[in-house]
């Protein structure tokens, strides 16, 4: 049977499974949304603008672990995708972007809304394609859906001009992909693992470092198995967050600029790193020639490229992190590390995260760790990017896996909003938590329109300090307090809130805080709290631009109430 | 050795090309040379690209190229002996003069001579990047009007290819 090509590309969306599309319409796209109401199966969630539909399909894929759709016309909807693209690239999320494009005729004349969107994205997507003939899309859509997901994962391109929409073929969906340019290695070679066994059996003072791969992996247990059966140190990147239980004895927490100083420490003193699918960015390296400096590394990771790319790296391994710890496990030797897990645990005892110091407005350090106690861990937590990032990724204790979605890589502000509303419609049972700063939810504000017109019932807590807090902190502290473009008058939130039709609060007082969240998370649907915390709070620890991570600053205010995260106590 | 001879089998699609050096542009790769034609494999072609060690990553470009799903097979052909050529055509200003002096170095070059004309001739060299550098260092002083290089192809040695 002949279908046209909106046809074709429905029929293969849903043979890939696809449950949902984040997408804003236009003029190429009018065959397309013309057939799409003959897809009930295929639920269309409409946008107030593009970038919206790129990070509520990252929201998605992350939340989910399948592959994230979006969908923009050509053009303007086209170029706004390219944020989230590019989001969703540095952080290694499988999505499908699928954009029209001007009738074949017309493309390179500069028509109306044609832009090339696929020279556009050749350096922010795993793999783009323009897709010329209706006979070509379900092939493409078969091989977009298995690059974006496997391997590596990543954003695909899909750009198909709108004469294709109409032309008519036969529709076939191909069982199998064929790309000989594309093998990715999912098992480690025998040998290294061997040779990472016997360095990890032989070292006095080893730290795992985990990322973001150990999650895409699904390898929590092969992870928590490594670490109890050698008894080594679990530190987490931000993107690593949730990978491993923080209330586990082995925990130290997140390292880098704003890591926690025990886990800091432990990398500066180690002799041996296992990196388990992470990159060593800058900010979780420091200065990378004072990085590490007394170590050896084990660098497990999917993507060679990734393998001493910024480190010196003692043993690669490629291969998918499940795979490979699973084998490495099995030959390693039971250890205790008795002096250094005494060591590791002084340096968490002399230097716990301060939740609370003398302040008489509200602390954004508070209210994280309320949101924390109401929901009881059992939440998804989703951040924008800055203080409130931070703020979020230190004083939530995540146990469950996978419960903290952020932008790590590219530091995308205005995240959190549509990565929540699209994290929320993947996991429709689950608490969602959108924890923003106001300067950048004010970027994707207009997705609360969204929340509301399809009822997703994402909880929003705004820290509103007035400013755009970390760039305010590093004026503070490297600028000489010259707050220049960091002051920010903000809307009345709640009054937003109830002009798009959800109910909203502002909180001022730490009294007000947890009968505020209790309230959010009884009210059914979509709900926002204005949180007005203390203007001019940093984040605490850091690490200067230019520093090691030994040489970490702490908060130097006095400290009146000390909490660590709820932690297991030692039994050492 | 500073020079690196990779070898890139890659899909011939639209828009491969630019994917490579979009690449090698965006990771601040310095390529001293790029080379593309057809290679003996119906819908494959080969690209020689000559990447300078001291300056750049090598291991890096490598990686990074194999990323790219349209790659389909690269090598580092710089430790295997293999044969490298390079053709040059060059414009050289030429009087009745200085003609039969040109004409001298190029038989020594062995060089050929592909045009005349009153007052140049185009010379068409063959050969690995020195030779071509020698040839031009010596035509130079009669004036060089254009010129023209391929950049680097090669092949390994023996029976052996690159897949």
């Amino acid at each position: 049977m002949k279908l046209n090509g909106a046809q074709i590309l429905c029929e293969s969306l849903v043979k890939e499974g696809v449950e949902v599309i984040f997408g804003f319409p236009g003029g190429t796209l009018l065959p397309l949304y013309d057939v799409l109401a003959q897809y009930p199966q295929l639920r269309h969630i409409l946008v107030r603008h593009e970038q919206g539909a790129a990070h509520a399909a990252d929201g998605y894929a992350r939340a989910t672990g399948k592959v994230g759709v979006c969908l923009a016309t050509s053009g303007p909807g086209a170029c706004n995708l390219v944020t989230g693209i590019a989001n969703a690239h540095l952080d290694s999320s499988p999505i499908v972007a699928i954009t029209g494009q001007v009738a074949r005729p017309f493309i390179g004349k500069d028509a109306f809304q044609e832009i090339d969107i696929t020279g556009i994205t050749v350096p922010i997507t795993k793999h783009n394609y323009l897709v010329l003939r209706a006979d070509d899309i379900a092939t493409t859509v078969k091989e977009a859906f298995h690059i974006a997901r496997s391997g590596r994962p990543g954003p695909v391109l899909l750009d198909i001009p709108r004469d294709v929409f109409i032309e008519e073929a036969t529709f076939h969906y191909p069982e199998k992909v064929e790309l000989r340019g594309y093998k990715p290695t999912v098992h480690g070679h025998v040998a290294q693992i061997k040779k990472a066994a016997k360095l990890i059996n032989e070292s006095n003072r080893p730290v795992i470092l985990a990322g973001r791969g150990v999650i895409i992996s699904g390898a929590y247990e092969e992870l928590k198995e490594l670490a109890e059966k050698a008894q080594i140190p679990v530190i987490t990147t931000l993107l690593g967050i949730s990978c491993f239980p923080e209330d586990h004895i082995l925990s130290l927490g997140m390292l880098g600029m704003h890591g926690m100083a025990c886990a800091n420490l432990a990398v500066d003193a180690t002799d041996l790193i296992i990196a388990i699918g992470m990159r060593f960015d800058d900010r979780a390296t420091g200065r990378v020639s004072g990085f590490a400096p007394h170590a050896q590394v084990i660098h497990i990771d999917v993507d060679p490229a990734e393998i001493g790319k910024n480190v010196r790296v003692t043993v690669p391994i490629v291969g998918e992190v499940k795979n490979v710890l699973r084998v490495l496990n099995k030959q390693l030797d039971a250890q205790t590390h008795v002096d250094w897990m005494q060591q590791v645990e002084e340096w968490h005892r002399e230097h716990p995260l301060v939740v609370s110091h003398e302040s008489e407005k509200l602390l954004p350090q508070y209210v994280v760790s309320k949101i924390c106690e109401v929901t009881k861990g059992d939440a998804t937590i989703v951040t924008g990017v800055g203080q409130n990032q931070m703020w979020a990724a230190q004083h939530f204790c995540y146990q469950k896996p996978n419960s903290l979605i952020s932008s790590g890589g590219l530091g995308t502000m205005g995240f959190e909003l549509p990565a929540a509303i699209g994290a929320k419609v993947g996991r429709p049972e689950e608490t969602v938590w959108a924890i923003a700063g106001d300067g950048g939810f004010q970027m994707t504000i207009q997705e609360l329109g969204t929340a509301v017109q399809d009822k997703i019932a994402v909880k929003i807590a705004i820290l509103n300090n007035g400013y755009l807090g970390m760039v305010r902190q590093w004026q503070a502290l490297f600028y000489r307090r010259r707050y220049v473009a960091t002051p920010l008058s903000g809307p009345d939130f709640v009054k937003v809130a109830e002009a798009y039709g959800l109910p909203g609060m502002r909180v001022t007082e730490n009294s007000q805080v947890v009968p505020a969240i209790r309230k959010a998370m009884k009210h059914q649907g979509p709900f926002l709290i204005d949180f007005v915390i203390e203007p001019e709070e940093n984040v605490y620890p850091m690490v200067a631009p230019g520093s090691t991570l030994a040489e970490i600053l702490e908060d130097p205010r006095k400290k009146v109430e000390i909490k660590v995260k709820p932690r297991e106590t030692s039994n050492l | 050795m500073t020079k690196h001879t990779l070898v890139a089998l890659v899909e011939d699609k639209p828009g491969v090309l630019n994917r490579v050096t979009s690449l090698i542009r965006r990771r601040g790769f310095n390529i001293e040379s790029l080379a593309v034609g057809h290679s003996e494999l119906p819908g494959l072609s080969r690209m020689t690209i000559v990447v300078d060690g001291a300056t750049t990553a090598v291991e890096q470009v490598r990686k990074q190229l194999e990323k790219v799903i349209e790659v389909v097979k690269l090598t580092d052909i710089t430790e295997g002996h293999i044969i490298a050529r390079e053709l040059a055509l060059i414009k050289v200003h030429a009087t009745s003069a200085t003609r039969s002096e040109i004409i001298q170095i190029v038989d020594i070059f062995r060089a050929n001579i592909v045009d005349v004309s009153t007052d140049s001739l185009v010379v068409e060299a063959t050969g690995d990047e020195e030779k071509i550098d020698s040839l031009y260092s010596l035509l130079k002083k009669f004036g060089i009007k254009e010129l023209a290089r391929t950049g680097r192809i090669a092949l390994p040695r023996g029976g052996g290819g690159v897949i």
